[in-house]
């Protein structure tokens, strides 16, 4: 697979680059301003409300960490174009100095998870201000290594983690011969698209299995294709836009290909997020399918009686992925298909909308060097969960489960961790 | 021409116009600053954007404390100062003359001893808030020449009123004349610092009303 590469490939440091590239992230940043984006890039008097919202300063304490400092350096590429000064060149340019130091908060220390907007006075959506200032940096090659290359294998072999085509394929076969159970690949007509994370294919399988059971039961048409299958948007993340474009393009083609009207998106927020309220916009044209969350797609055959459950009677609680909840829309399905089905749920203090994130959010997770930070957030959603005093901890996102599991194996936290549709699939009352 | 009828007269067309002018810019800018079309269907149910928007301004007037408290004293300090300012500024008898004198409209006027308790209390309010800035790392480290700026041109016309009422300066066409200045002040800065969120506040709340309805997402 290859995909067009007119952003800069090569990742370097702010120390690298020359001063043209320097100009060309300022300009980039610059062009990134659009009607919301100037209005946030405004509005911000500096209330520091928004700083105790976010997990990372909450958790590390440190100011460089708040919400609002990284609305800087577009606020400032911004001041710089429409301020008397700048007109008269008398208002700073972002600077290599400036690029240096916003690279870890831009990157490393936001999860896109939109948690301080909720307290914000003046409504300033950071996670749309990060998400802008990434293009920009990566535009010159800036951006966590890790970040960049997980994009660039998505473009150039599939996938973030090297679930290939072939792979892809054996995978498929592997589990449905493993498990007895039919896993439909490359159909030629479907109703439905089923799309994956390659986490849950390389690293929790029995996800992609008990995908497949639940949609087994609700009867529908479906399938996967190999000519569209990776629903993670690691060039989003990594502001890499042609490789964003081009992730999406592979399931826009996919599912008009198999006449899909609906693309289901599985245990992952960012790729719902994604895939949801940008895909349209990234490739410009509206989509010709409904994008649901797996727990929408779920959600919906339950009230339409076609799933049903066996109880489950231990206790859990429900970490609230950020792009399927908060940012999403989508915060009381996951709830519905726990309704009737887990006989002691327990909420989490915070929850729903205001649950806080996992820390490895918004790419943050395929980062190494931000290992640390992430860590010193698990423990604010380790606090959470004991709170509850529930058995397992349970989510609908793949990435948040790999977040979870790799803190909690850092800190030997050895509570009961699973995911939503693993333990619907294993409760499922199979009908003739 | 004397000092007061300077501050009264040129002085204060002047900085009238540089606000309108300024206001207008600022708010032409973020108005008409091209925003891309959203292709993406919106969630079942959703609010038409501008109701959405509409009803965010208002929502936001709640207080979203933290559940460990940190932002009560920033949040409830906010208020007191934004109110005590409307007070201020609308109730206090010969403020309602200067705005009948240019709008041509009036209101009755709040008790002068409500005046006075309003007046000391932004005050003691806005030196908190300086107190808070320089004092908490956060605040510190994303302050900007403007904060302090803004600051410094919304507490003047309070501390020079106060001299005024109180004949703290003498004579008081001098003292009257001073407190315009201060006012002239505020104003010509307004429309080119972070004061500028009055207005701003109107569109940057409905901008995220409206994007969040969109997917259905409730804050
Ligand atoms: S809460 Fe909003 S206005 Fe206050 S500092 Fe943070 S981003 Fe700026
Ligand atoms: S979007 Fe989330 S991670 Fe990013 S600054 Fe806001 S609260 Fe912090």
């Amino acid at each position: 697979m290859t995909g067009s590469a007119t952003d800069q490939t090569v990742t370097k440091t702010a120390a690298e680059l020359s001063d043209a590239e320097v100009k060309k992230a300022a300009h980039k940043l610059l062009s990134q301003v659009g009607g919301s984006i100037a209005t946030y890039a405004e509005a911000c008097v500096r209330c520091g409300q928004c700083a105790e919202a976010c997990h990372f300063y909450h958790a590390s304490g440190d100011p460089k960490h708040t919400p609002a400092y990284k609305l800087f350096p577009i606020a400032k590429a911004h001041k710089r174009s429409v301020s008397p000064l700048g007109w008269l060149g008398l208002a700073p340019d972002v600077s290599r100095n400036d690029l240096a130091h916003w690279e870890e908060l831009i990157f490393d220390s936001c999860t896109m998870c939109g948690r301080c907007t909720i307290v914000c006075p003046m409504a300033i959506d950071i996670s749309s201000i990060v998400a802008a200032t990434r293009q920009a940096f990566a535009k010159v090659g800036l951006g966590p290594p890790d970040l960049r290359a997980a994009a660039e294998n998505s473009r150039d072999r599939g996938s973030p983690l090297g679930l290939t085509e072939e792979a892809l394929e054996d995978r498929i076969e592997w589990l449905a011969d493993d498990n007895e159970i039919d896993i439909p690949l490359d159909k030629d007509h479907a109703e439905v698209l089923l799309t994956v994370s390659s986490i849950e294919m390389m690293k929790y399988p029995q996800s992609i299995v008990g995908m497949a059971k639940l949609m087994n039961a609700t009867g529908v048409d479906w399938t996967f294709s190999s000519e569209g299958y990776e629903s993670t948007n690691f060039g989003y993340l990594s502001g890499r836009g042609d490789i964003a474009k081009t992730m999406i393009e592979r399931i826009v083609h996919a599912a008009e290909k198999v006449g899909a009207k609906t693309v289901v998106i599985p245990e992952c927020g960012h790729a719902f997020g994604v895939m949801r309220w940008s895909a349209a916009n990234i490739v410009g044209r509206p989509l010709p399918f409904q994008v649901l969350h797996i727990t929408e797609f779920l959600a919906e055959m339950k009230r339409q009686g076609k799933l049903k459950f066996k109880s489950f009677d231990g206790s859990i609680t429900y970490h609230d992925p950020c792009q399927v909840s908060r940012r999403g829309g989508a915060t009381e399905e996951a709830r519905y298909l726990l309704d009737g089905f887990a006989t002691d749920f327990r909420e989490m203090t915070p929850t729903g909308n205001r649950n806080w994130c996992c820390g490895g959010g918004g790419g943050v997770q395929a980062m190494e060097r931000a290992a640390g930070l992430r860590h010193k957030v698990f423990q604010i959603k380790m606090d959470q969960v004991e709170k509850t005093g529930a058995e397992t901890l349970i989510s609908s996102c793949a990435n948040c489960r790999l977040t979870m599991d790799e803190s909690a194996e850092h800190f030997h936290w050895d509570h009961k961790r699973d995911s939503l549709i693993e333990l619907l699939a294993d409760h499922l009352i199979e009908q003739e | 021409m004397d000092l007061l009828s300077f501050a009264r007269g040129p002085a204060l067309q002047f900085a009238i116009g540089v606000f309108c002018f300024g206001v207008t810019w600022r708010l032409a800018i973020l108005l008409f600053t091209p925003q891309a079309r959203d292709l993406t269907p919106a969630r079942k149910g959703a609010l038409p954007s501008p109701i959405a928007g509409g009803r965010e301004v208002f929502r936001r007037m709640w207080p979203e404390i933290h559940p460990t408290g940190s932002n009560m004293f920033t949040t409830i300090n906010g208020y007191v100062f934004h109110l005590g300012l409307a007070v201020i500024v609308f109730g206090f008898a010969p403020h309602i003359q200067l705005i009948k004198s240019i709008f041509g409209t009036a209101w009755p006027s709040l008790p002068n001893f409500v005046i006075h308790i309003a007046g000391g209390v932004t005050i003691a309010s806005l030196i908190a808030a300086l107190v808070k800035r320089l004092t908490s790392p956060v605040l510190r480290l994303i302050s900007t020449l403007d904060d302090y700026i803004s600051w410094a041109v919304t507490i003047a016309p309070l501390i020079t009123g106060y001299m005024l009422v109180g004949r703290l300066i003498q004579p008081y066409n001098t003292a009257l004349a001073v407190h315009i200045l201060s006012f002239v002040v505020l104003l010509i800065w307004l429309p080119f610092g972070k004061l500028m969120h009055a207005f701003i506040v109107f569109i940057s709340r409905a901008r995220t009303g409206a994007y969040l309805n969109h997917r259905g997402a409730q804050l």
